[in-house]
């Protein structure tokens, strides 16, 4: 049958990446495999868990749900467009200072998505975040740390009039 | 958990979709896929061909127009809800919208998709059942309108002939005066309801019911509405009696399915009269107010 490989382009972190893929690749499978950024965690593969979010086009989504050549021209912002020369992102500092992590798999995704609720707003409350946070899965924190980390990196943006959400 | 392998064409227009739908093989449409990826995922579904929507610029557009919000098949869930113009004409759904998984998952999924999938869990088909809204399908016979009413005939089975795409929802948007409500039981946030209510209520010049239409959701094999419910509620005075009647008689003709890993029948349908009552209260209460 079909399914034979395509070409596909998109900007990923800022730079022009080209790769072959079979329709069926999901851009999560893309980048790792293709792309060699492993950054981006494959958890259950059908939408529920989360890990493998990215920012695609400015929003957060599921990289397992989306196919890469529905990716063709986009603009894809990963894990590993996050440290900046001096150092760990603020968001990222904020994971580490509050213990937001242990064993690590749902961080990468915890973060893409962190970084969007960020740019929508920086005057989250608890409970509102709790919720905005939700549909990632960790089973390791008991998510309190998390709530905390992202608070406090909403803290720093509202200090730093927005830089920090960059 | 990878997909079979199928081939993929980015349909530029409608009648590119069109043409893909009608050349003989197993074809799907594919918008947000927030539905359809993970059912291929789990080879629940392997079409030989997806045709891909997303960059249809005539199915990329919504807006109101005399009382209807038409929205075009590829228009995600997370346009619609940020869209200060839906916000302000149909807050009923921009509410509906927000129970709908996670915002990860609203940014691709498409409210046309949701129908399409037709799950009776899902909250989009009984809001446009209770607003009494319509699906524009084309194909080859041509461009019609399908009420809601007849656009679900089965679990996950749309009213959709062969070689035929949805290509818009028409919503008819509440009224000054138009109460409503949405309720839904799910075990957390974001999860497909146990069951879940979508009402509207409108009130005549003496208060009386002239109009209600109450669609459920996650309780059926399909979303259905809730007549004998509406029945009790036409041409009363909505005091807490009738909408207690009203919420006792909405299973009344409902074959109400359960099963063993979620929620029972009798949870489901308990549960499901409470929650008509709670919406008929919040929408009695607002079409009073906005009345008066």
């Amino acid at each position: 049958m079909s399914g034979g490989e395509v070409r596909v382009g998109v900007r990923v972190n800022g730079s022009r990446e080209v790769g072959r893929a079979e329709p069926r690749t999901t851009l999560a499978e893309f980048l790792r495999e293709e792309l060699g950024l492993t950054g981006t965690h494959v958890g259950c593969e059908q939408g529920v868990c989360g890990a493998c979010t990215v920012v695609l086009d400015g929003v957060a989504v599921r990289s397992c749900l989306v196919f890469a050549v529905q990716a063709e021209g986009c603009e894809v912002q990963t894990v590993e467009g996050l440290a900046r020369d001096d150092g760990l992102h603020p968001l990222q500092q904020a994971f580490w200072d509050a213990q937001a992590l242990q064993c690590g798999f749902c961080t990468p995704g915890f973060l893409m998505t962190a970084l969007v609720a960020l740019r929508e707003r920086s005057d989250w409350d608890r409970a509102e975040l709790r919720e905005r946070l939700s549909g990632n899965l960790c089973r390791c924190t008991g998510y309190e740390p998390i709530v905390d980390a992202v608070l406090a990196a909403a803290e720093a943006v509202r200090n730093s009039g927005g830089e920090a959400a960059t | 958990m990878k997909t079979a392998a199928f081939d993929y064409v980015r349909a530029g227009s409608t009648a590119e979709a069109l043409a893909g739908l009608g050349n003989g093989r197993d074809a799907r449409i594919l918008a947000g896929g927030q539905s359809l990826v993970p059912i291929m995922a789990l080879r629940l579904a392997t079409p030989e061909v997806l045709i891909d929507i997303t960059r249809c610029p005539e199915l990329n557009t919504h807006g109101a127009h005399e009382g209807v919000l038409t929205v075009g098949a590829a228009v995600t869930d997370g346009v619609l809800e940020r869209d200060p113009e839906v916000r302000a004409t149909h807050p009923l759904l921009v509410r509906t919208l927000s129970l709908i998984a996670h915002p990860e998952i609203r940014a691709r999924g498409t409210l046309c998709g949701s129908l399409a999938h037709a799950d009776p869990a899902a909250e989009l088909p009984a809001l446009l059942m209770a607003t009494e809204g319509d699906v524009v399908v084309d194909g080859p016979a041509g461009v019609r309108h399908v009420p809601a009413v007849d656009f679900f005939p089965g679990p996950f089975t749309p009213a959709l002939d062969e070689g035929e795409m949805i290509v818009a929802a028409r919503l008819p948007t509440p009224g000054p005066g138009t109460g409503w409500a949405v309720e839904e039981i799910s075990r957390r946030p974001g999860d497909f309801a146990l069951a879940g209510v979508v009402c509207v209520v409108d009130l005549d010049g003496a208060g009386r019911c002239a109009r209600a239409g109450i669609g459920l959701f996650g309780v059926a094999s399909t979303p259905v509405r809730a007549r004998a419910a509406e029945e009790v509620l036409m041409g009363e005075q909505p005091s807490h009696s009738v909408l207690d009647a009203a919420a006792a008689a909405a299973f009344d003709d409902i074959d109400v399915q359960g099963d063993e890993v979620h929620a029972s029948a009798a949870y489901r349908r308990t549960a499901g009269r409470a929650l008509v009552r709670m919406a008929l209260g919040t929408a009695v209460r607002s079409a009073s107010r906005g009345a008066a």
